[in-house]
């Protein structure tokens, strides 16, 4: 029997608009900047960490120089310089983590304007990171392309970007520049390190990195390393880059962008940050004109608007070669190099308490993922507390489980700051 | 987990005989209480387990190590032997495999405490006989539909497994009115509750 459709059949490739899904159910409500709970208007700030004289080594044997960083700040540093917390950011995110960017026009980032920093929900007066109490600081990581030193940025040696003239640069290399961050603000330890996904990898390598150095690590929705499936996912994604034909090797600025090649990897990356049950409940298999198959090609189903929309966003406000670096990095970060490859001798050096938490339906890093790196933990008798929630957002959880994060998370921080 | 029952006579005895600096696995941990006062009195090295994440929050606040994570699936990742103490305060009754956590209990720990409410106690016994209902008592406060406690045995039940599995009970105690005294297995009836002082025989 054939299926009843109850559509009407419309003519030719006629696409929906893949953004009334998204306008149609964005519940989401934001603190706005005067409210009590946010950390209001905050602005960015840079800084050159290293120079021709002090340039920043890096793992893969280089050196690189000059570096700046992006950072932002909200609360204040106690006396005692031991209420800081480093938030670290995940693939795409900027130091923007909590508040309403000022800047956005001066950095020529119009996108900051419709929403808060991509942590708000968890960084601001009475929230898990309580600006009232905590000083929270927020970097850009190197190879970034929002203000700190990446391919886009001008190569001293050429007067052009870098392009893939860039060196490759690794999670350690960015904590070895968060450090120097942290030196220059004057802060000797940090109360804790904090991050989801390639942030919870930061946090930590600081407590690798800098065992004397951090008071606590919180590690969301991550693990000692990324599963062959998520590198398998990143090789897909950088391939549809590169084999862009805007790309020319990466020497594409100024000229058309290969925005097509960092849509399908935006694309991609976002199926492997929800799981299959939020799909279905975001989308439900259901079509964009609400009706049933419009018999084209283009944009028909519900899921298939949202990631192309998501694609297209992210086009707008991404490097392509920044993404390729990144992942890249998020490909090698490997915990145990710590311990010439064992796990157990890496955790060995840790000397902070550390939180980690997973998320019951996240693939990308699973909670086996995120326990097996608590295990180890364990057997290096450290002081490690793991927590799995029970969640159907998938690896977004971290960004969206606000609630039950936010418990953990105070639980974790206790209380007790000195003024 | 559970941990009903007003008194905590186990909870004090653990106390006592846990040396100071000694490594300690509490299974089914609950709010991390009786590590907690472990860790700061005693300096010991302490590691919780407990399956409720209410619980592993409230562990987590009192700074105690805890890992989220089910009984039933064993203790793998953990090495023989890794543990001075194992402690399962009357978490054995709620778990699904009771030999598998007993099992893995002795190979993790050197030596193993643990506590359950005793199934034989007379009033248990009796209250089963003359009303044909399940007990309910203050070692067992709940109703047959909302108990955690899906394996209920007696003292001579874990009695007869310790000596058929090659298990050596160093100390037993017994809860018996209100009181704590050494357990006798001929007058387990009078026992509301036991702990054990378990190792493997070598």
């Amino acid at each position: 029997m054939r299926p009843s459709f109850k559509a009407v059949r419309r003519g030719g490739l006629e696409m929906s608009d893949p953004l009334n899904v998204l306008t149609k159910k964005t519940p989401r409500q934001f603190d706005q900047a005067g409210s009590p709970r946010s950390v209001g208007w905050t602005r960015a700030h840079r800084v050159r960490l290293a120079d021709e004289k002090n340039p920043l080594p890096l793992d893969c044997g280089k050196t690189i120089a000059p570096v700046d960083v992006e950072y932002e700040i909200y609360g204040k540093l106690n006396r005692a310089r031991d209420n800081a917390i480093l938030i670290c950011h995940a693939l795409s995110g900027d130091a923007h983590a909590a508040g309403w960017s000022a800047d956005a026009g001066r950095l020529g980032r119009p996108w900051l304007k419709n929403r808060p920093g991509w942590w708000d929900v968890m960084i601001g007066p009475g929230k898990a990171f309580d600006t009232d109490k905590y000083c929270v600081i927020c970097s850009n990581i190197l190879g970034s392309c929002y203000g700190t030193t990446g391919p886009s940025s001008i190569d001293p040696e050429t007067g052009r970007p870098y392009g893939l003239r860039f060196p490759v640069v690794t999670v350690g290399d960015w904590v070895r520049l968060q450090e120097r961050l942290i030196s220059h603000l004057g802060i000797d330890r940090l109360l804790a390190v904090a991050g989801g996904s390639l942030g919870g990898q930061q946090a930590l390598e600081w407590a690798l990195a800098y065992p004397d150095r951090v008071e606590s690590a919180i590690i969301i929705a991550s693990a000692a390393r990324l599963s062959d499936q998520g590198l398998a996912f990143n090789v897909v994604a950088r391939n549809a880059i590169m084999t862009d034909p805007n790309f020319k090797d990466g020497d594409y600025y100024g000229g058309p962008t290969p925005g097509r090649g960092l849509e399908v990897a935006r694309m991609l990356g976002h199926i492997t940050y929800l799981s299959e049950t939020s799909m279905e409940n975001k989308f439900g298999r259901r079509f964009c004109n609400g009706e049933g198959p419009g018999f084209h090609l283009g944009v028909d189903f519900e899921v298939e608007g949202y990631l192309r929309h998501q694609g297209k966003a992210f086009v707008e406000r991404f490097d392509a070669n920044s993404y390729l670096y990144i992942t890249r990095a998020m490909d090698y970060y490997d915990a145990s190099a710590w311990g010439e490859g064992d796990l157990d001798k890496a955790c060995r050096r840790i000397e902070s308490r550390l939180l980690l938490v997973s998320f019951s339906s996240d693939w990308l890093y699973s909670p086996a993922h995120t326990k097996e790196l608590a295990l180890a933990l364990g057997r290096a008798r450290k002081r490690v507390s793991y927590a799995n929630i029970e969640s159907s957002y998938g690896h977004d959880a971290f960004l969206l489980e606000v609630e039950k994060l936010s418990h953990l998370v105070r639980c974790f921080l206790g209380e007790g700051v000195a003024e | 987990m559970n941990r009903n029952g007003g008194h905590r006579f186990d909870h004090e005895f653990i106390y006592e005989i846990v040396p100071g600096g000694a490594s300690v696995l509490d299974l089914g941990c609950g709010d991390g209480e009786l590590l907690a006062r472990l860790i700061e009195d005693k300096k010991v090295q302490g590691l919780g387990i407990e399956k409720d994440i209410d619980q592993v929050a409230k562990a987590i606040s009192r700074r105690v190590p805890v890992l989220h994570t089910d009984l039933d699936l064993g203790l793998a990742g953990f090495p023989d032997n890794f543990f001075d103490f194992v402690i399962l305060e009357k978490t054995l009754q709620v778990v699904n495999k009771p030999l598998l956590v007993l099992e893995e209990m002795l190979r993790v720990g050197g030596v193993g405490v643990i506590s359950f409410p005793n199934f034989s106690h007379w009033n248990v016994v009796a209250s089963l006989i003359l009303t044909g209902r399940m007990p309910v008592t203050p070692a067992l406060p709940y109703h047959w539909y909302d108990t955690p406690n899906i394996h209920l045995f007696t003292v001579k039940d874990f009695l007869d497994w310790a000596r058929t599995n090659n298990v050596a009970v160093e100390q037993g105690l017994a809860w018996v009115n209100g009181k704590v005294v050494p357990l006798n297995e001929e007058e387990d009836i009078f026992a509301e509750e036991v702990l054990f002082v378990i190792s493997r025989n070598s």
